[in-house]
């Protein structure tokens, strides 16, 4: 490891910022104040939620996004445009379906203006070393996921390039194929076979993450910013079943439920409104209720380790955190240091039958989640009981992304339906009070 | 408060709104209009005022209302054509075999052709009254609209997904029930689009329509296209441009008004879950949603095709599931031997037509060769217009807020009927002494290239994010980019383009390569120039073999060019 400093950065990212611009409004932040230094010869992994701004940052640094503020520098010079020895794998790989396994893998060198003779043999070398010889003349549809992203990995090592970006590449593959790719890639990278200096990767995936990097950046959302910085010691090939291992990936589900017991707080606008205008993850009611249940239940009695319930019910830490964080919110639950404990509501529900479940959830909306508390609010107050859902999202769209606002009022409206706490046609984009009994 | 009330007495607060008012002008403007134009349909042809057109701009208005009740009428009668044959067709196997490539190659006919013979037929029917000739328009027009809905519908019927089926047969619904249930809720998004592909087109046939020549005679129906006609014999630059600005008008309201709310509408009957292009609602529907005596009303016809659509409406015998049995043996010969009676029936009488009315080798040839000017016409338009449009679609459809506000106004345009800006053209030819086998040309295609530009816009803004950022990251660019990228992305959709605007362009031939001004007359060499001077002459042998002729040009053209180069491009270059 003390190689590493004598070596000079490959690339620097030096306070970098990226704002989504909102007419009228103060602009919303995606990414805050991220500075990041890439050295030869390291596997550097971008970790967190999704929303958290790390795809973003990738793209920054692929230079096919421009930073609002701050500086990139490849290979000591300022970034500007997609730069040569820069390749990215993409987590849909993004290959072209009009051309051949042999045509895609040497689109960049075709690009690049390599002759033609030269472009076949570095092509085939690449097609080769990633395992996928015979398919030369395939075309991507012919191919499964994996096979499909490995060819998106020979495209991009046969430019030759000295980084190589992967914005979750395995995120679109069965958890078999995925680890047979992971190992391979670990496998040529430790046989220093890839034609790469180093590899900077996006995973939501923390298990990946220990697996595969050198370095990981855990990111915290809304605004994305670098939460913490963590050094993997261990020296590949690795042991997921290793001790030092499993408490490293417990360390950092701590560290990731950490961040979420206070929210984001900088945003600049008054305590009411930002209570308001909390963001909602799209979890169904159903998962909540069946997320209690199991926590109810033996094994956990109450109270789950959430690597280890993450593992029973094969969720990823990007799915079962929000849901972690919902029931928060809700109050039926305590999330803390990696642990998710049920409280005397949560028991509550899990006792209760579907229309007692009802009751305890309008209640906990009510009291905990200000937007709900405030469509019914003002569909009490109306003299029609409507309200056009656009009012809501309008607001929301004042303090959040669109897509944030999005996913929040439509979890809003799903959350309210399921407790009765008002109606919605989604035709007319309408909340209304139609067949719900009148406020108490 | 009983509850058998009706809600409109019980709900006390909810009084009209200003949004009821506007639409209750809209709905008595309909029906003035409604009234206005039918009297004048019952008139015997010789009535001093029936068949005159006259170049009063104050006359434009009540000319244009007519030109558009026609469309609505064509309309009507296609939806009717579509709702029977396209059921027919798709479950009767034997219906089907026949009825599919019908559809097929009365989709290559080219409808200007027509005129002539159902002009002569429906006068027939209404010896001396202006319905005959209002009919012909109306079929001339039908004509153009209703194979592509009725094959739109088919393949809807054929492609059903298997689960609902199964569900509506696990529920017992009855094949009445499961018609209006599954199969047209299914057809509804393609059915729309092709309504309105539709709609667009017939704008520049029912223009074509409206002043028809039989023989000697010669009739003008009073509507915006006869107005043109009747200011192009007069040589009248400036009623040209009224009618212009008057159909302006017109396409423009029917574009908000009829266009874009159905657009919206449709979109609710999509089976895929994916968010396609989630456009604000249109204005129109906004109000139609917003004024309650509409809603109410809109909500009582919605009951009664509801209730329609529930009835057990079935054959006794079918009620139950019988063992599936194969097709019977003797039906099938009958239906065959039946066929092949009247295809031969139908053989006989085009050939005894031929002979008696002397049309020989010789036309053949003449027509042929004629076909193949014609087709190297269409030919050079359509490679000339793609090498303008797309490199300005791709431009436009790969910036997503251009492309939205692009998209209207070629739609717009291609709604346009293009034969009203002939007399244009023409007279400019006439003053610059151009060559009519040149320069009519473009006229073929100035109502078609739309359809090249609009379905490149599409392509280029459905071409995928992640394979613009992929040739962006390994920096393709150039020739390259064209030859690798973009250009096999957007294939598919302009091939769909291109043959919308090769089988209009085909169409057009027919009034385009003939033109007038007065008394100079403008003809170019081609296919369109004989047919539309048979037509002139009352020659109807010369007719028909032009005719038939283009028919087989047009389903030769699309069988040898156009379906492989479909064929390949769904196959190829689609993920």
């Amino acid at each position: 490891m003390d190689g590493t400093l004598a070596k000079a950065p490959l690339l620097e990212v030096r306070g970098c910022r990226q704002s989504y611009h909102k007419d009228s409004v103060s602009d919303l932040l995606v990414l805050d104040d991220v500075n990041l230094t890439l050295s030869t010869g390291e596997i550097v992994g971008l970790l967190g939620r999704s929303g958290s701004g790390k795809s973003t940052l990738l793209r920054i640094v692929s230079g096919l996004l421009v930073p609002t503020a701050g500086q990139v520098k490849w290979r000591g010079a300022d970034l500007h445009g997609p730069a040569d020895g820069v390749a990215m794998v993409f987590q849909s790989f993004a290959l072209f379906p009009w051309l051949t396994v042999q045509e895609n893998v040497e689109l960049g060198l075709e690009a690049q203006g390599v002759p033609k003779a030269e472009r076949e043999k570095r092509a085939e070398a690449a097609i080769d070393l990633i395992g996928l010889g015979g398919y030369e003349s395939a075309y991507p549809k012919e191919l499964s996921g994996g096979m499909r992203q490995r060819v998106g990995l020979a495209r991009a090592l046969v430019v030759h390039p000295d980084l190589l970006l992967m914005d979750e590449p395995f995120s679109a593959l069965d958890v078999l194929t995925a680890e047979t790719l992971r190992t391979d890639l670990i496998d040529l990278w430790s046989e220093g076979k890839l034609p790469i200096k180093s590899v900077l990767m996006v995973t939501h995936n923390i298990e990946e993450a220990v697996l595969m990097c050198d370095r990981i950046l855990v990111f915290s959302s809304n605004p994305g910013r670098v939460a913490s910085e963590l050094v993997v010691p261990f020296a590949h090939p690795r042991n997921r079943l290793d001790p030092a291992f499993r408490q490293m990936v417990d360390d950092i589900y701590a560290l990731m439920t950490r961040r979420a017991v206070k929210p984001a707080v900088s945003v600049p606008t008054p305590a009411a409104e930002a209570g308001f205008a909390t963001p909602l993850a799209p979890v169904s009611t159903n998962l909540l209720a069946g997320l209690l249940e199991t926590l109810a239940a033996p094994p956990y009695d109450g109270r789950a380790d959430l690597p280890a319930l993450a593992g029973s019910l094969q969720l990823e830490a990007d799915e079962l955190l929000p849901m972690g964080e919902a029931l928060q919110l809700l109050r039926f639950a305590d999330l803390a240091d990696g642990d998710l404990h049920l409280t005397e509501a949560g028991q509550q529900f899990t006792l209760s039958d579907t229309d007692g479940r009802k009751t305890i959830f309008a209640k906990a909306l009510r009291d905990h989640v200000p937007l709900v508390a405030a469509i019914r609010r003002t569909l009490d107050e109306r003299w029609n009981h409507r309200a056009s859902a656009v009012r809501f999202r309008d607001e929301l769209e004042d303090h959040m992304s669109p897509d944030y606002a999005e996913d929040t009022l439509r979890t809003a409206i799903s959350w309210g339906r399921y407790a009765e706490l008002y109606a919605y046609d989604e035709e007319a984009a309408q909340f209304s009070l139609e067949e719900i009994e009148p406020a108490d | 408060m009983s509850r058998s009330l009706p809600a409109s007495l019980t709900a006390g607060r909810r009084l009209p709104n200003v949004w009821d008012a506007v639409a209750v002008a809209f709905v008595f403007a309909a029906i003035v209009a409604l009234v206005h134009v039918s009297p004048d349909t019952l008139k015997p042809l010789d009535a001093p005022d029936a068949t005159v057109v006259t170049l009063d701009p104050a006359n434009l208005p009540a000319y244009a209302l007519r030109t558009t009740m026609r469309m609505f009428a064509a309309l009507a009668a296609s939806l009717v054509f579509t709702f029977t044959f396209a059921p027919l067709a798709a479950k009767s196997r034997r219906a089907g075999l026949i009825m599919v490539p019908l559809l097929d190659i009365l989709q290559s006919v080219p409808i200007l052709g027509f005129l002539t013979f159902t002009t002569a037929f429906f006068m027939s029917l209404f010896p001396g009254r202006v319905a005959g000739l209002e009919l012909a328009a109306i079929f001339a027009v039908f004509t153009s609209q209703a194979w592509n809905m009725a094959f739109s519908m088919y393949q809807s019927l054929t492609t059903l997904p298997s689960d609902l089926v199964e569900a509506t047969r696990a529920f017992r619904l009855s094949g009445w029930q499961r018609f209006w249930r599954l199969e047209v809720p299914f057809a509804m998004p393609g059915l729309v689009w092709n309504m309105m592909l539709s709609m667009s087109g017939g704008w520049f046939f029912v223009v074509a329509s409206e002043a028809i020549t039989l023989g000697d005679q010669s009739w003008k129906l009073p509507g915006i296209g006869s107005y043109v006609a009747t200011a192009l014999d007069e040589r009248d630059m400036k009623a040209i441009w009224y009618a212009i600005a008057a159909m302006f008008v017109v396409i423009l309201a029917y574009d908000q008004l009829l266009f874009r709310p159905l657009v919206a509408w449709s979109a609710k009957f999509r089976v895929e879950l994916t968010a396609g292009l989630t456009a604000e609602d249109p204005w129109v529907l906004k109000l139609l949603r917003r004024t309650r005596i509409l809603s109410r009303i809109a909500g009582a016809v919605a009951g009664v095709f509801g209730v329609i659509g529930s009835l057990r409406l079935e054959w006794p015998t079918l009620r139950t599931v019988s063992a599936p049995r194969g097709p019977s043996k003797l039906g099938d010969a009958m239906f065959f031997v039946v066929a092949a009676v009247v295809a031969a029936a139908a053989a006989w009488s085009i050939v005894a037509y031929v002979i008696a009315h002397d049309v020989g080798l010789s036309d053949l040839l003449e027509t042929v060769g004629l076909g193949l000017i014609t087709m190297v016409r269409v030919m050079v338009l359509i490679v000339l217009a793609s090498l303008l449009w797309v490199p300005i679609g791709v431009y436009i459809g790969l910036r997503p807020d251009w492309a939205r506000r692009v998209q209207v106004v070629v739609q717009f345009a291609a709604a346009f009927p293009a034969n009203l800006f002939f007399p244009v053209f023409v007279i400019l030819i006439v003053k610059f002494h151009g060559n009519s086998d040149i320069w009519l040309t473009p006229l073929m295609i100035l109502g078609t290239q739309w359809y090249i530009l609009f379905n490149v816009i599409a392509g280029a803004s459905a071409f995928p994010g992640d394979l613009q950022e992929a040739a962006k990251n390994f920096r393709v660019g150039g020739f390259l980019w064209w030859r690798r990228v973009i250009l096999p992305g957007i294939f598919p959709y302009f091939v769909t383009g291109a043959i919308t605007a090769s089988g209009g362009s085909w169409n057009a031939a027919i009034v385009a390569e003939v033109a007038s001004w007065g008394d100079t007359k403008l003809r170019a060499h081609g296919l369109g120039a004989y047919i539309a001077q048979a037509t002139d002459e009352g020659n109807f042998a010369h007719v028909v073999l032009g005719v038939a002729v283009m028919s087989i040009f047009v389903l030769g053209f699309n069988r040898v060019l156009w379906r492989p180069l479909y064929a390949y491009s769904t196959r190829r270059l689609t993920l």
